[in-house]
């Protein structure tokens, strides 16, 4: 049996728990907005779309710097959603169909450039492969620090500009309207999950920190009516879940911490969506049974009414 | 001599490249509750978009009591139709109508004591104050528009513009909605409303606006609600019945 106290005494582990720790709160806050405006694919299309500007920030430089990752990537993101809109305005493709041909050239592209890298032999390239999937026992003191300036970055532009992005998020028309520069706002919100995709490609990989940016928020609706709250849940899921995730990985048996990490998260989201207090499938079913078992109860004294008028006549 | 609340010159939009509005020229008189009626399609709410600079016009200049709509955006208040967002929000119905004053924070501030006192005020103005704590998805259509109406009031503006505020509301909302125009109009405020009930315009509006493309006729009711410029509105889509022409309104 693995214990927490042998977990906590390995000061490399202690960083990775902080890292994924640290990616699940970033990733959950940024997340939810992205959620409740309608775009959780949009958190995938733009960790795929990162692959290819990681690879060639990497090709250009020769660095494993994560500064330059987060530009290159930023500017394939920036490429994607520009593509995407492109696609929905001048022609007659949908929404869905434009993001899924993006996401895939994308992600292909990046695919061609890191079997190139792999095969280039610059000798830099190792820990280039885990970007796919992640591989969080590789972070070191000096990656969690910048996790951890990122995920502060989040959390406070996410903090800072809570009532602009709510009101972006429920209703874009009037928030255009009192004058909030929108488009900049939209940018800004999208430039901030790229931040997060970045932050979580050594820990979890491209393929699935969308999964960390959407799940969290998924699950944390379930549990609140009050944006606020969700918010912080949705950061404290994700927190969970890179607990949970690292945990599992370091207890000995060798699964990668990444995938473990979603899978974490997933079961979060299970469980939201069977207990949750109103929302959940339980409370709904206990609420129903009870209005039945009522309406049961009322007709039956009402039928006892008339049949004892009609006695009395 | 007082600059018009509104007014709009050489204005047109369009969807891709097919002209939804064409040469609109309007004057708005300040103090007026205005119609906006016209058969499905005839750019009743994209005039209040483009005005409010929510879809991009071809061209098109409007001013708002003498200025560009970027200088005067206080003084103007917006009801969109309520299909326009998702209420399953995690937020309730106070929440919403604090939003209204969002545009009178500015950056990084949060509402406080005071928009809360705002917004409850403007709840109750529409009904609702029982309602604060609600969460929005949790109210019926009716009390929804109330709460965009509140919202709006809270912008404290000058000039509004409703978009369908009567649709798919309940009878005691359509008598709230009601109420609140003639406070609005008793306060010397403009308010514009896209409307398509033919049979309440007389009932609800000092002025009329017949749009389909272009602007059919513009002016006080009793001069512009005729049978001659509605046939010209609606064309062949409206008959009109019975001996008194305006008694019976049929659209097809």
């Amino acid at each position: 049996m693995f214990d927490w106290l042998q977990l906590l005494s390995d000061p490399n582990a202690r960083w990775i728990l902080l890292g994924s720790m640290l990616l699940g709160i970033g990733g959950g806050v940024i997340g939810s907005f992205a959620y409740l405006r309608k775009q959780a694919l949009m958190g995938d299309a733009l960790s795929h779309a990162a692959l290819p500007g990681v690879c060639i920030a990497f090709m250009l430089s020769g660095s494993k710097s994560i500064g330059l990752f987060l530009i290159g990537a930023a500017v394939a993101g920036v490429a994607a959603t520009y593509g995407i809109g492109f696609m929905t305005r001048h022609s007659r493709i949908k929404p869905d169909a434009a993001l899924a041909i993006v996401l895939s050239v994308f992600f292909g592209l990046g695919i061609v450039l890191l079997t190139r890298i792999q095969h280039s032999g610059s000798g830099n390239q190792s820990g280039l492969d885990k970007f796919l999937f992640g591989q969080a026992a590789s972070m070191v003191r000096s990656d969690v620090i910048t996790m951890a300036v990122i995920s502060a970055v989040l959390i406070g532009a996410c903090a800072l500009l809570f009532k602009e992005f709510k009101l972006l998020s429920f209703d874009p028309g009037f928030a255009r309207g009192v004058g909030y520069p929108t488009v900049l706002l939209d940018q800004l919100v999208m430039l901030l999950l790229v931040v997060a995709v970045v932050a979580g490609i050594q820990a979890v990989g491209v393929v699935l920190m969308a999964a960390l940016l959407i799940t969290p928020a998924v699950s944390a609706r379930y549990w609140t009516e009050k944006l606020g709250v969700m918010v912080v849940l949705s950061g404290l899921f994700g927190a969970l879940s890179g607990i949970a995730g690292t945990w599992i990985s370091a207890s000995g048996n060798n699964l990668p911490t990444g995938p473990l990490t979603v899978l974490a998260c997933t079961a979060i989201f299970g469980i939201s969506v069977v207990a949750a207090p109103k929302r959940g499938i339980v409370a709904k079913r206990v609420i129903r049974a009870m209005a039945r078992s009522r309406l049961a109860r009322e007709s039956e004294t009402e039928r006892l009414r008339t049949e004892r008028g009609e006695q009395a006549l | 001599m007082k600059p018009s609340p509104l007014t709009i010159r050489n204005l047109s939009v369009a969807y891709r490249k097919k002209p939804v509005l064409r040469d609109i020229e309007f004057e708005a008189p300040e103090g007026k509750l205005i119609g906006i009626v016209g058969p499905n399609g005839a750019g009743k709410s994209t005039l209040i978009k483009a005005t409010l600079g929510l879809i991009p016009r071809l061209c098109g200049e409007v001013s708002i009591y003498g200025e560009p709509y970027a200088r005067q955006r206080r003084r103007v208040g917006y009801v969109p139709q309520r299909e326009s967002v998702d209420w399953d929000f995690p937020t309730n119905a106070l929440d919403v109508v604090m939003m209204g004053r969002y545009g009178h924070l500015g950056w990084f501030r949060r509402p406080g004591r005071k928009e809360r006192a705002i917004a409850m005020e403007c709840l109750d103005k529409v009904g609702m104050s029982a309602y604060a704590d609600r969460q929005i998805s949790q109210l019926s259509g009716g009390q929804q528009q109330r709460i965009f109406l509140a919202r709006a009031l809270a912008q404290d503006a000058d000039l509004y513009f409703m978009d369908e505020p009567f649709v798919g509301v309940d009878a005691a909302t359509e008598k709230a909605i009601v109420a609140l125009l003639g406070e609005l109009k008793e306060q010397g405020k403009t308010v514009l409303v896209v409307h398509h009930d033919l049979a309440t315009v007389e009932e609800y509006f000092d002025w009329l606006m017949l749009l389909n493309e272009t602007i059919v006729a513009f002016g006080p009711v009793e001069r512009t609600f005729t049978p001659e410029h509605l046939q010209t509105a609606y064309g062949g889509k409206l008959t009109l019945l019975g001996r008194d022409e305006r008694s019976a309104l049929i659209l097809g």
